[in-house]
């Protein structure tokens, strides 16, 4: 008996001994949406390497992420991994001591200083995050109609308004540019941000800008204006009161040709309707411009909380993250979030591959106002989802949206100092 | 003598059944109102930290034009949302309660019907309105087509310009609303004696003076209450722009009013986060509006009109 009472506990205490050998690692994340994709499809792919790191997905609501993880990091519950957000939020975590550098993990080396410059320190010589996924804008159009009437996707910007002036005679009761003003961030999004790298020369307009040499009122930046003031007369009827889903709605419905677009939609339209046939254009060349741009937002990656007990173990995850192997896992599950790795990434769905085929032929940078600029109020992002809409809605001239973004940025940011005097600010 | 000189016991029935209320209101209002009035009082000071900043958010609030404007702008807005329904709503009410009074044909289902939109919620209501005016699938695109409207740019967007968009929502508000006063209006129509109205009409008033010179200045006390809990639903207003507008209470922030402009103060938006200190500043000042609003009622027309009696 008693003998057998030893075996038993010798069974429990091998088990017990077992289980503590295999690690379990938590993510912390905000795509709630994606749960079934990480519990059946990515996890298990890892677990194929690593049999005995266990993983679990636990994501929160997104508008909610922010503030829950914050406090899980101060009262130190917050899981092993971090989905980082770019830019501001994240250099926050860095700063504040919760995300580990991640320099010398194992993969790294598989992206691009500008992938990683959403999550890096500001000269650059620290990232916190691996990153994972970002977003392309383009212009996306209904194939079917294209053919109906003959129409060809432009180049330029002179073909661009000239084909749009063409749909406008040809089919009066469809509208050449789906897209609605009312929830104002498309204008921003799908309007100035797609267009502007074009006009202000992507990372060096950006670079300049941030330096204090270009404002909101000057070169590139004020044709962006000017240029997304002309598209008001090709905006759906009644456009100032059309919301994102509305104008998703009719773009799927065959209501009109062109949608301004980011990738992420190329998804949901599938998902809207799987008859729609869809072709997509990259923002069209300005006169006589030479080099060409997109923007190409890094919008996910993910971090190793400095108070993880299973550091090693999240290592190895993080630099699985870094392989092939998971992106196209991801890349093809979630159609328009496209993998930042620097090597050529295979994607399924010819719409994605369009958009990602920019890669080779444009320079990526991007949505410019995200980085620094809006760290403080009055934030040039919010400031460009008024000023953008209210150009589309003929309540503010370009020149004068342009003026007015910089007399509020350079009244904070230091490096803009210099406009607010010569603008005549505040006067 | 001797019986009068003995002391009254101590009215314990009276804390008994005062206590819950007193307690629930305290836990729930009082505590939390002054909880937040003193948040207002300071500011973060970074590391977590709070310091004691006195009434420097307020100077804030009022002085630097990035919190002036919008502040004026929310609080201008306001005051057109509550004309609007100070001249529609409460109007058309008192209009609605006295035909009723009268006692047409059918008279509890026109009130059923008007007071239904009042129970349903802003944001059914908000979605509603948004389909309907919807450009894209709404009905009000092929009735402006039928009435020659169709290219009129502020008709085909009513919730888009800046010119059109606070006026139709607070018609939309009044829509809802309307249901309220009607009652209160109609209850205080009803408690009007009969004698005195026939009294008039023997004397050969016409209904309309039988309803200005007799009804009217009998019902004067629900006028004013009407006119207060307007004043108070309307400066504490929220739920109706945030549903079809959105916390940024476009375009360009026309139908921005004091409740969407504390929203976004107090819980960030976008890319910024809230301010808690501010918003709970911006709050005060919102219960100092309210407040003014409410005694100006309390001693410039209760005290006038309270002595009504019939």
């Amino acid at each position: 008996m008693w003998k057998r009472m030893g075996i038993v506990l010798l069974a429990v205490a091998l088990l017990t001994a077992g289980m503590a050998s295999a690690e379990r690692l938590v993510i912390e994340s905000w795509r709630n949406d994606d749960l079934k994709l990480w519990r059946d499809v990515i996890i298990p792919a890892f677990n194929k390497h690593y049999p005995d790191i266990q993983v679990v997905f636990a994501p929160t609501a997104p508008a909610e992420y922010n503030a829950v993880l914050d406090s899980k990091l101060q009262a130190g519950t917050a899981g092993d991994l971090i989905t980082c957000r770019p830019f501001g939020k994240s250099f926050e975590l860095y700063q504040k001591g919760y995300l580990v550098p991640l320099n010398d993990l194992p993969g790294m080396e598989h992206y691009t200083a500008f992938a990683k410059s959403a999550w890096s320190t500001e000269d650059g010589r620290v990232t916190y995050c691996v990153p994972m996924a970002s977003v392309i804008h383009g212009f996306l159009y209904n194939r079917d109609l294209f053919e109906k009437y003959g129409f060809a996707p432009p180049k330029t910007e002179e073909e661009f308004f000239a084909l749009l002036d063409a749909m406008k005679k040809k089919a009066p009761r469809l509208a050449p540019l789906v897209m609605g003003t009312k929830d104002q961030w498309e204008s921003a999004t799908m309007g100035w941000h797609n267009i502007g790298p074009n006009y202000y020369g992507g990372e060096a307009g950006r670079k300049a800008f941030l330096a204090g040499k270009e404002g909101f009122h000057t070169d590139g930046f004020l044709t962006t204006y000017r240029v997304l003031a002309r598209w008001a007369p090709y905006l759906p009827r009644g456009y100032k009161a059309i919301a994102y889903p509305d104008a998703q709605q009719m773009f799927v419905q065959g209501r009109g040709f062109i949608y301004p677009a980011g990738s992420w939609d190329i998804g949901v339209f599938h998902q809207m309707n799987p008859k729609l046939r869809m072709g997509a254009f990259p923002p069209p060349a300005p006169a006589g411009a030479s080099k060409r741009y997109i923007s190409d937002h890094p919008d996910i990656a993910m971090g190793l909380n400095a108070a993880s007990p299973h550091k090693e173990a999240a290592k190895k995850f993080l630099s699985w993250l870094t392989t092939k192997e998971f992106a196209e896992l991801y890349g093809n599950a979630l159609s328009g979030f496209f993998p930042l790795h620097n090597f050529p990434v295979q994607i399924k769905d010819p719409v994605a591959q369009t958009f990602l085929s920019w890669r080779k032929t444009h320079e990526g940078t991007f949505r410019m106002t995200y980085y620094k600029l809006s760290d403080r109020k009055p934030d040039a992002e919010t400031d460009l989802w008024t000023a953008s809409s209210s150009i589309l809605n003929g309540t503010m001239k370009p020149d004068e949206a342009a003026r007015w973004m910089e007399c509020r940025l350079s009244s904070w940011y230091a490096p803009h100092r210099h406009f607010h005097q010569e603008l005549g600010c505040g006067q | 003598m001797e019986h009068a000189m003995k002391r009254k016991p101590f009215p314990w029935h009276l804390v008994v059944f005062l206590a819950p209320a007193v307690l629930v209101y305290t836990v729930f209002m009082i505590y939390p109102m002054v909880a937040s009035l003193t948040f207002s009082l300071f500011q973060d000071a970074g590391n977590g930290r709070q310091v004691f900043v006195g009434l420097g958010n307020y100077v804030r609030l009022l002085t630097d034009p990035l919190w002036r404007d919008p502040f004026w702008n929310a609080f201008r807005n306001n005051l057109i949302f509550f004309a609007v329904h100070m001249t529609v709503q409460n109007p058309v009410a008192l209009l609605l309660a006295a035909l009723l009074v009268t006692r047409v044909r059918g008279a509890w289902i026109y009130r059923t019907v008007i007071f239904t939109p009042a129970i349903l919620s802003a944001v059914l209501i908000g979605f509603a309105w948004k389909l309907i005016l919807s450009p894209t699938w709404g009905i009000w695109l092929p009735l402006l087509d039928r009435l020659g409207l169709g290219d009129n740019e502020v008709a085909v967007a009513l919730l888009g310009n800046p010119s059109s968009a606070l006026l139709t929502l607070s018609l939309i508000s009044v829509w809802q609303n309307v249901g309220i006063p009607m009652m209160l209006f109609l209850a205080a129509l009803i408690r009007v004696p009969r004698e005195l109205v026939e009294a008039a009409q023997v004397d050969g008033a016409t209904g309309w003076r039988v309803f200005w010179n007799v009804q009217f200045p009998l019902i004067l006390p629900t006028v004013g209450i009407v006119a207060i809990l307007t004043f108070i639903g309307n400066f504490n207003a929220f739920d109706l722009i945030y549903a079809t507008q959105g916390a940024l209470a476009g375009p360009n922030f026309a139908t921005d009013i004091l409740g969407t402009f504390f929203f976004r103060t107090f819980f960030g938006f976008q890319l910024r986060p809230g301010d808690p200190h501010m918003g709970a500043t911006v709050a005060g000042v919102m219960l100092l509006i309210i407040l003014t609003g409410v005694l100006l009622y309390l001693y410039g027309w209760q005290r006038r009109v309270g002595e009504v009696q019939y």
